[in-house]
């Protein structure tokens, strides 16, 4: 997609995917997708948007659209566009890309579940960089008050921004603390252990608390020449890199990896 | 004002069972009767205005009705790109209301000040934005901005603002209420909490061939363009007045439409509001008022004049 379109964020959406491999392949998050309206649904509110991409993919392989739709990303006209707008395709939930709200549009809806007496949950999933904003703070501390154990905050935490690293730039560590000490259960979790973040999400916490999964990842994760290399924040791959990439993931997929 | 919102939100409320509000930690005791009447609908949301709008447009996309409250530069221009991106951009129905607007706060300082909000508000896609002279203005403008279905800005004072209107007049999106007839050839289109300024000015001139039409105008976006295109079709002079910068405010919109709508008028518009500079004086709204010209004398200047 990220050579097609000739798009960045490619390695920010490797960071990312096994998450959601977890999350919708999983069967973590209950949604139909054939009704991805129907107010009882599960939400993810995907807020690192400009790594929709992954996103848009793992929605299509769950069956919210075809996956020859993905051919059409970034296309003019298309609805599937570099970074989402709202409503643009089934399943994603909020127009994001500008770092910083999703937490707090998720936390409006994990409380309105509890107004609606819903018992549907509501996961976000930010990049660690997009935690330096203060919104997402503001928010943190407003859940717990709120008793939201709905709501559940997951931090791709590859350590990587745009412009350099995440721990570098800002204090980002201890961030599984920072949520505790905001009042939150905090699990840390290798992301790119399918097991470990399937059991971070679905083992129960406190019915009171919010739940936050900070997942450490490499960002570029699955292809060797991208992985934790901050060129590819920007870059995408060429042919040539593309067949050498294909070649790598498609090798590990026969070994089972 | 505000004393009549939290009066008239809590009876919409009582009705809609959709309605929640969300404070950002002011109204103290306000809303008492809103919490007991509406249980679980009342949020504090604390200092935090930019969570409280992404929050607010979370609810709404749920189905949720809520309304943003806290002083005006809080809920507008410290969380702008969470009002664009989360309300607007998704077109949620979130009704976002500033107390203590334009200079109702003068002695706070130009922290407190809000001579932008109009500006930042109307130039979002979408957004309706409401400015009333009064508290029965107020009420208005609240019903029918809770039955939309569109973010909407809602500009109030403070409390102890004069009350114009006898009861909670008519009130629609576009629709100005003519609130003083005239000589039929000039007009005074007042902004929210300017009101009274225009009727004073009206007064003076009353016995004068320039005794104006007043208007109270509280829909800013969209503007009554049924009334602006009589106004400038036969009208010598419009004044537009705003507790509001000149740049970007109300009587700017004015000034776009007859641009874009009435260019080749004759009709003189004459805008009178704060211009470019911060107002560093101590001293109340009547005070700041009279440093920015906002007086009924300077409109009598401004119809008189050649």
């Amino acid at each position: 997609m990220s050579h097609r379109a000739g798009t960045a964020h490619l390695a920010g959406a490797l960071s990312c995917a096994d998450l959601l491999a977890v999350l919708y392949g999983g069967g973590v998050i209950q949604i139909d997708p054939k009704k991805p309206q129907d107010s009882k649904r599960d939400r993810l509110i995907f807020s690192k948007g400009h790594a929709i991409s992954a996103l848009y993919a793992a929605l299509a392989m769950t069956g919210f659209f075809p996956e020859k739709d993905l051919e059409n990303y970034n296309e003019e006209k298309g609805h599937l566009p570099e970074q989402p707008s709202p409503g643009c395709a089934p399943g994603v939930e909020w127009a994001t890309g500008s770092l910083g709200h999703g937490l707090g549009v998720g936390l409006g809806i994990a409380l309105a579940a509890k107004i609606h007496r819903q018992d549907y949950r509501t996961f976000v999933l930010m990049s660690d960089g997009e935690c330096q904003e203060g919104s997402v703070w503001e928010a943190a501390m407003f859940a717990p008050r709120h008793q939201l154990g709905n709501l559940v905050a997951m931090v791709d935490f590859n350590k990587w921004q745009a412009t350099g690293r995440s721990t570098e730039i800002m204090q980002m560590e201890p961030m599984a603390d920072k949520w505790r000490s905001f009042g939150w259960e905090a699990r840390e979790v290798n992301g790119h252990s399918v097991e470990e973040v399937h059991q971070a999400l679905a083992t129960p916490w406190a019915k009171d608390r919010p739940l936050a999964v900070v997942a450490h990842t490499v960002k570029g994760k699955g292809v060797s020449f991208i992985e934790d290399d901050n060129n590819w924040h920007y870059r995408s791959p060429t042919a040539e890199e593309l067949q050498k990439a294909e070649k790598e993931l498609f090798g590990k997929m026969e070994n089972g990896e | 004002m505000r004393n009549a919102f939290a009066d008239e939100i809590r009876k919409i409320a009582v009705q809609d069972a959709r309605v929640v509000m969300l404070s950002a930690d002011i109204g103290n005791r306000l809303f008492d009767k809103f919490k007991t009447e509406c249980p679980g609908r009342f949020f504090n949301t604390g200092v935090a205005e930019a969570n409280t709008i992404s929050m607010a447009a979370g609810m709404a996309a749920t189905g949720l009705r809520p309304v943003c409250y806290t002083i005006t530069p809080f809920i507008t221009a410290r969380c702008y790109e969470q009002i664009k991106v989360d309300v607007c951009y998704h077109e949620q129905p979130v009704v976002i209301v500033g107390t203590g607007s334009g200079l109702s706060y003068a002695s706070l300082g130009a922290t407190h000040h809000s001579l932008d909000d109009l500006a930042l508000m109307r130039v979002l896609p979408g957004m309706r934005v409401l400015a009333p002279a009064d508290a029965m203005e107020l009420r208005s403008c609240l019903q029918v901005a809770m039955k939309a279905n569109h973010p909407t800005y809602l500009r109030i004072g403070k409390k102890g603002e004069p009350v114009i209107f006898p009861e909670p007049p008519p009130f629609s999106f576009g629709v100005w209420n003519r609130v003083k007839e005239g000589a039929g050839l000039t007009a005074i289109l007042a902004c929210g909490n300017t009101l009274p300024i225009g009727l004073e000015a009206s007064k003076l001139l009353a016995a004068e061939t320039t005794a104006p039409e007043v208007y109270s105008c509280a829909s800013v976006k969209p503007l009554d363009a049924k009334t602006l295109s009589r106004l400038f079709a036969t009208f010598k002079k419009v004044v537009t007045i705003e507790e509001h910068s000149l740049a970007g405010g109300f009587g700017s919109a004015v000034a776009e439409w007859k641009a874009d709508e009435a260019c080749d008028s004759k009709t003189r518009l004459i805008r009178l509001g704060c211009d470019d500079r911060y107002l560093h004086d101590a001293g109340e709204q009547d005070h700041a008022r009279i440093a920015y010209g906002l007086t009924a004398a300077k409109i009598v200047d401004g119809l008189c004049a050649n």
